[in-house]
């Protein structure tokens, strides 16, 4: 066998392999993208309101608890508070016990239905943001008037 | 590159970097731990909690990284049909589950106390053990053969199958609703992590790749004997 063909077998190996990738891709790219309320884990609230959802159905719905929108009761354990997407606002009930990460301004993921105008919640689960740092830089931030508040869309995002 | 495909010189390089690897490993793990574990600050949102992050997240990045590795080992193979790539692809995948499984049972551990979850379908969750599922069909595909060349083959051909999956792990976070938090490090834009974070989180990294290193040497330097020894019994006249 020359060399030119031992090359040549190499190079159509190559191709073979490259041109395998970009079909698989592409097909991974259609599958994912015609799935796609499938592969979402939540909608948000202006989601929520653009589609027609038959009562009871289970869906979830995730965003930011709106600052100041917490109220206990007036049941055992009862959570009343409010998701917003910067758009729209939802309110939610919920009762039972919320995760340690729960808080006014963070993000939260809620599982159950819509019945009225609330949204009766199941199961709600705390989403916490990309950023990691220590309290003191946190305060310091906040000292220096740096901070971005949590309901606020980081820069440049949203 | 192709000068290292013969594995008597691949081998001796490999011996003798491997004291040097070792002692790299634990010495990157030690100081990490100890930085990671005693002398990094609490999370302004998530306490101690926070600490899980280091151990959490190298093993995430490592599990991707090996499946590259096998990837390009696998790609070798089938274009090259060098047999040293056989013997890393082999080598490489057990590791490289052994590392999606630490990250996805530290990553449960993590979610339990902060999401209020161990697990959730969420399309990152559900992209890693994928991963996951890759590399143990990886290890028994290669292994179902009796040939080892086609079982080689085969596995070759679903490691680069599997290699889609790679840019879903990576963009799930940005591309679907998930509960996983996006990327803090690899964003644009730069790091999200606070230095006095982000350090022991490279030095663990460092000590997570050098144990991928002595790991991946230490199994093809295995494999290799193991296929030495078949062949001389093969070539015995009573076999």
């Amino acid at each position: 066998m020359s060399r030119g063909a031992y090359r040549s077998r190499k190079n159509r190996r190559l191709a073979l392999i490259l041109g395998g990738l970009a079909f698989l891709g592409a097909a991974a790219a259609l599958v994912l993208t015609a799935f796609e309320d499938s592969v979402v884990f939540f909608f948000s609230p202006t989601d929520l309101a653009d589609r027609q959802l038959a009562p009871g159905q289970r869906i979830r719905v995730g965003g930011l608890v709106e600052a100041g929108s917490v109220a206990r009761g007036p049941g055992d354990g009862e959570i009343h508070f409010q998701v917003t997407d910067g758009t729209t606002t939802l309110p939610i009930r919920f009762v039972g016990v919320l995760p340690d990460l729960f808080r006014e301004g963070q993000g939260v993921v809620a599982q159950g239905s819509l019945a009225g105008g609330t949204f009766e919640a199941e199961e709600v689960l705390a989403k916490h943001d990309e950023t990691y740092m220590p309290p003191e830089v946190a305060d310091a931030l906040k000292r220096q008037g740096h901070w971005q508040p949590d309901g606020a869309p980081k820069g440049g995002g949203s | 590159m192709h000068r290292f495909a013969n594995p008597t010189r691949f081998l001796r390089l490999a011996n003798a970097v491997l004291p040097w690897l070792g002692a790299a490993a634990v010495l990157l793990l030690g100081v990490g731990l100890w930085m990671a574990l005693l002398r990094s600050p609490a999370d302004y949102q998530q306490g101690e909690t926070v600490r899980i992050m280091y151990v959490h997240v190298p093993a995430a990045w490592l599990a991707m990284a090996v499946y590259s590795t096998l990837a390009i080992a696998s790609a070798a193979f089938l274009i090259w049909k060098h047999p040293l790539a056989d013997l890393a692809a082999r080598a490489a995948s057990p590791i490289g589950a052994a590392f999606t499984v630490v990250a996805l049972a530290t990553g449960a551990l993590w979610g339990q106390p902060m999401w209020g979850t161990w697990w959730v379908w969420d399309a990152r969750l559900t992209s890693v053990l994928v991963l996951l599922f890759l590399y143990l069909g990886h290890i028994a595909l290669t292994n179902a053969f009796d040939d080892p060349e086609r079982g080689g083959r085969a596995g070759a051909v679903l490691a680069l199958v599997g290699v889609v999956n790679l840019p879903i792990i990576k963009f799930s976070v940005d591309w679907w609703n998930t509960l996983h938090q996006p990327a803090s490090v690899l964003r644009m834009g730069g790091s999200t992590i606070d230095p006095a974070m982000l350090t022991p989180l490279f030095v663990m990294a460092g000590g997570y790749v050098a144990v991928f290193a002595v790991a991946l040497i230490l199994r093809i330097r295995a494999l290799y004997a193991e296929r030495r020894l078949r062949q001389l019994r093969l070539s015995l006249p009573d076999a």
